[in-house]
Parts: structure tokens; sequence; C-alpha cells
């Protein structure tokens, strides 16, 4: 994923003369280096400094510069309140890319992975919250988000993800529909897409017929294919590498309780922090993350339809 | 090695040496050297001898940046040398029409904030008060601003980082004719545009600001876009002592002297008060001086109600090349109204009307 974000950095550089990207020392691990060889003028290394570096992405977009600031998910967290009360409130032009979110961080441990940004992202006014599913998803998306006028966050891996698309087009807020399905809907986003085509593979085998929606804007997000796969199918699924509390899974069940209640499972992390591992596989069974965990969640949601 | 300057001391010579190599480029010590034994009349000799000993000092040194040698001083010189230079700002004329014209207006701004606030029935008083001739020289006499055209690209820009001054900026900001008068009187009110803090919906506010310890970040993100396009605007960001807890106000510090952001100035208010008490007794902030010189900036200190000194002190940051400068403002919290003076209970305490009155501001 970060190397697909690098590149795509890359490219967006060459189109617009006014993109600067900021980072905070991790240029060499979130691959923004790939820009900062391109493009020295702008970029900066503010230092291992996430205040600062909202603060910085701030003032450079006041005065008309597209921002993207850059550096792990978990420690760009630590600057919410200034993305809140500076970023937000005066609606400025900076892009947020927290990198090695979810999972996709195994081996360092709960310090490093992160479950809660979406949640944190999600309840700022104004902030668009996008988590691509895999690296063509995240060029799409990217390349989109550049155009925006406005704050948003992107949420993105560390790895190369399972490839879930062989092109694809990003709208934002407009969700892909991965699979079509009748018995039941699974909402996914990140690397969870392409573990719930698995599951939706698996499910055909015991004659459940799941359909895959890859809902990469978890804000705003897309009411409409929501609501018809929830009339469409009566029974719903949502699967994130975040916390079941206050991400993607709550987004859908705002909007499904709402406009027309269904039963509704969510594969998520627990309300719990991760864990170190050897493999993204052991970390993936240890917090339930597994296209057999979202099976088993189907099964489940469709017996209660 | 500080220690080991402290207990030495620098001689004359040494003291002649680091100012000239800190203003001028020299290619070798050694042609530095002649040269400035002609200009000073003292003995090559004599001069190589202390050059010795501010190179073993690791003051000075011969850099090799891309091929190109050059005398330039260390860190740690540029420390030393800016450590003997901080003093009291030199003379600097000013018209005294421009005087008295800052001074009345102040009086009306001053007067302003008063009834905004009593109006309000809620607001920062103290921390207004002390700022009030800081923005009034700011915005009257020194920016480059049109005040027509408050989003004027070329302009200089402004940051009120101790946000809860609003009332302040936002009576200066009315006295220029960016914002109605009008409004004033909606100061805090949910049918008014002046909110308690600073928003970048308001005409003239080029940033928002509430949460403290953030303006100097963004400060520096300004100044370097406006710098790489090659605009010669400059950036003020006005700060309070009392902010200066916060731990992003020292990250933001490090990164403008890292971009050598001569075009970023800082005005610290330093009006010895916080929400809880004396900045000495809630976390000490002294020597301040030194702290902002360490972090590699030029330090003016100057009293912040005198504006002959606030515009010197403007002037001499606008000569200052190769790194940002701070400007430390000694101010009186409450300044200009007397029960606020030094009263910390008025920090955010509401004051009425009938104060206002009995203290013959209206």
């Amino acid at each position: 994923m970060r190397l697909t974000f690098g590149r795509t950095l890359v490219e967006i550089g060459l189109t617009y003369s006014d993109l600067y990207v900021v980072d905070a020392d991790s240029a060499s691990h979130t691959m923004t280096s790939l820009f900062a060889e391109n493009f020295p003028d702008r970029f900066v290394n503010v230092g291992i400094s996430e205040q600062d570096l909202v603060g910085v992405a701030s003032g450079l977009a006041s005065v008309g510069k597209k921002v993207i600031a850059s550096t792990y998910a978990s420690f760009l967290m630590r600057a919410w309140e200034q993305i809140r009360n500076t970023v937000a409130r005066a609606k400025l032009n900076v892009k947020f890319v927290g990198t090695h979110a979810g999972i996709s961080n195994f081996g360092d441990g709960p310090s490093h992975q992160c479950f809660e940004d979406i949640a944190l992202m999600r309840v700022i006014p104004g902030m668009k919250v996008i988590v691509p599913a895999d690296s063509l998803e995240l060029r799409g998306c990217l390349t989109e988000v550049v155009k925006d006028e406005g704050p948003a966050y992107i949420r993105i891996g560390r790895d190369e993800d399972e490839r879930v698309y062989d092109e694809c087009l990003c709208r934002l807020g407009v969700a892909n529909v991965v699979m079509d399905g009748s018995d039941v809907a699974i909402v996914a986003i990140g690397n969870m897409v392409s573990e719930s085509v698995k599951a939706a593979k698996e499910l055909r085998n015991v004659g459940i017929s799941a359909a895959v929606i890859d809902s990469h804007t978890v804000k705003p997000l897309d009411r409409e294919t929501i609501l018809k796969y929830a009339m469409k199918t009566g029974a719903m699924v949502v699967a994130e590498e975040h916390n079941v509390l206050g991400g993607l899974g709550s987004a859908v069940a705002e909007v499904i309780s709402r406009k027309y209640p269904i039963p509704i499972e969510f594969v998520g992390v627990d309300d719990t922090f991760g864990h170190s591992a050897r493999s993204l596989g052991d970390l993936r069974k240890f917090l339930g993350l597994t296209s057999s965990d979202i099976s088993r969640a189907v099964t489940k949601v469709v017996r209660e339809r | 090695m500080i220690r080991e300057i402290i207990k030495r001391g620098l001689n004359n010579n040494q003291v002649i040496l680091l100012k000239e190599l800190r203003l001028n480029t020299y290619k070798s010590l050694s042609s530095a050297l002649r040269n400035l034994s002609r200009k000073h009349g003292i003995p090559l000799s004599t001069l190589k001898a202390n050059a010795k000993v501010l190179r073993d000092l690791n003051l000075i040194n011969v850099s090799n940046g891309n091929g190109v040698k050059e005398v330039v001083l260390t860190p740690m010189g540029h420390f030393v040398i800016e450590l003997l230079n901080s003093t009291a700002i030199k003379d600097f004329t000013v018209d005294l029409d421009v005087i008295k014209v800052l001074t009345e207006r102040s009086e009306i701004v001053r007067r302003h904030v008063l009834e905004m606030v009593a109006e309000a029935g809620s607001g920062h008083v103290g921390a207004s008060l002390s700022v009030v001739d800081i923005l009034v020289t700011l915005l009257t006499a020194k920016m480059r601003y049109d005040f027509k055209n408050p989003k004027w690209h070329l302009r200089d820009r402004l940051i009120l980082s101790k946000g809860h001054a609003a009332p302040a900026l936002y009576a200066v900001l009315a006295t220029t004719g960016i914002i109605p008068r009008d409004e004033l009187r909606k100061f805090r009110d949910i049918e008014g545009i002046l909110q308690g803090h600073p928003d970048t919906e308001i005409p003239g506010v080029d940033m928002v600001s509430g949460s403290l310890g953030q303006g100097l970040s963004i400060g520096c993100g300004m100044a370097l876009a406006l710098k790489n396009d090659g605009i010669p605007a400059k950036v003020y960001v006005i700060m309070g002592d009392g902010e200066l807890d916060e731990g992003q106000v020292w990250e933001a510090a490090m990164t403008a002297s890292k971009l050598r952001l001569d075009n970023l100035i800082v005005i610290i208010d330093r009006n010895k008060y916080q929400q809880e008490g004396l900045t000495e007794a809630v976390k000490p902030l002294e020597p301040l001086v030194m702290k902002w010189i360490s972090f590699g900036w030029h330090v003016i200190e100057v009293d912040g109600h005198n504006f002959r000194e606030l515009l010197g002190a403007f002037n001499e940051a606008d000569e200052h090349k190769g790194g940002p400068t701070a400007i430390i403002a000694h101010t009186v919290k409450g300044r200009g109204f007397p029960p606020a003076e030094g009263n910390n209970k008025y920090h955010s305490r509401p004051i009425t009307k009938e104060e206002l009155r009995l203290t013959g501001v209206i």
C-alpha cells in the first residue's frame, strides 16, 4: 500500500505544482520519500512532532497549497485536536494519510496498531474518511481526493494488500459493489474487502448468496447503496480492521437503524488492543478478523433475518 | 563546552571575530583574518591565536558545503553571539505623529474591548488589554495590508495564537474598517459573526485559534509557502507567555530555525500571568530569552506598551536574515483598566457596565 502511496504522490506531484507533502520523520516508512526525492522543495520533514506536522500543513494550506500530511496512523491521532481545531474549523485543504493502520503492523504491537482512527476522524465536522481496499483503489482515491477541496483522512495499511480490483475507478462517496448477492450484504473496508470476498465465495458453497460492498468512503457514507442492499437482502454484516465501536459498523448502523432496521452483525476489533504477532495471519485470527469470522457472522445474521 | 566558555569568558578580539564572521562570508580563515586584521587594526598573530581558541571551543568552523569552503559559526557560535547581542533594541526614530495616532487608537481599542466584554457578559479582559498596543502597532503602522481586500495574497499574515485575546483583535480590525463597528456590540452573540475566539469566517482573520500553542506551527507553514513562492510577506504570530507551556510551541520553534524562516516573527505577550496564577509559579519559563536563543532564534526584548520600542523591534526583525525572530514584549495584564492591571482575577471574569461607569471608561 505505502509503495503505491509514494508512487501515486509522485504522479500527483507532477500534475500539481502547488502540492506539498509533510511528514513527521517517517518518510522512508510511509514512502513519502519518493515524493521527497522528486520534489525536495515541496517536501518538509518536521521531525518527530505530529502536532507540528498538522500545524505546518495548515499554514501551507492557508496560503493556497494542496497539502498531504502523512505519518503512522496511531501517532497522527496524537494531533487529533490540532486536526479538529485548526484544519477542520478553518476548512483547510489538508489531506491526512495515516499509514500502518489496522493490523498491518503486526510485529510492533498495540502501540503501533491503530483501531480507533476512523471513529476519531469521523466525528470531526467536514472531514471525509476514506479507506481503500487495495493499492489500485488507493491510487484512484488519492487522485480523486487531491482534486477535492477541504480536509480528508485516508487510512492505509503497511504492506501490499491482496488484490481486489483489476482496474478501479474511485468515485468519492460512491461504494463499489464487488460481488452481488441476495441473502446478505457484507459491507467492508480496507483489507476486510478481500477477506469478505473469500467469505462470500465459501458461503456460496453452503447456499448463501452474499453481496460484498466496498464502502471505501466511510464519510460521507454512500447511504443509497447501503439502503438498497439492506432492502434487497434483509441482513447485513460490517467488516473492518477497526474497533467495532465508532467505525464503519457504527456508520452503517446509523443509517440502517433509522431508515430500514434489519439484523446486523459487526466483525471488527472487539473494543480491545492488539498484540505483537509474527505474522499478519496470526494477528487476524487472534482478533477475529478472518474470512471465517465473517462467514460465522453471516450465518448468524441470516438466521435472524 | 558552554561551561568552558562561561568559565573562561571571551575577550574583545574573540567577540569581534564572532560578530564579523556571522555577518560576512569568507572562503578561508586566513583570508578572513588578514581582512579583519586590517579592518580593526589588530595584529594578525593576535587574531590567529584568538581564532584558534574559537575553533577549539567549537564556536567557528570551516564548512565545505557543496564543494565551496566557507568560514561559519557553529550553532553554539550563533548561540553565544546572539546571547551577547540580546540587549534592549537600538534607538529607533519614529515620527511623533505616528506615536500620537497609535496612542489614540489604542485608547479607542481598549474602550471597545471593555464594552464588548461587558456587553457579552463574558470574555478575557486581562489578556486582551495586555496585547492591545502590540496589535495596534502591527495593524496600523507595520503590516502590509489592503484594508479593502483582506484576502490580498501579498499581504503580511497575522495569527493571534493566544485566541482568547480575540476582543482586542476584533476591536483593532474594526478601527481599520475591515469589521463593521456594529458587529462589536454583537461579540459572542448568536446573531453576530464575532465568536469568542478567532475564526476565519471573520473578515481580516487569517487563522482560527482558541486552542493554545498551535499558531507557531501554522506560522511556519505560512512563512515557508510564502518564501518558496517568492512573496516578500511577513508572518506575525502573537503568543501568550502562559501558552509557552504547550509542547507544540517548541516543536515549531525548532522547525522555524531548521527552515531558516526569517519572514516569521513571533511576539510573546509577556504579561506574566496565566489562568491559575503567575507563569513562574505554574510552570516557570525563565530564563526565557535563553530558551529562544538556544532554539536558534534572534531575540529582542521590548516594553510591549512602548510604540517606539515595538516599531524598532519590528524593524530590527525585518533586517535579521537567516532565521526567525522572537520579540519578547513585557506587558501588564489588564493594562489601561486599573482594577484589572496586574490582577489575575480579571483573567476571564465578566465585567459589568456599572464597573465601567464607576471607573470612568464610559
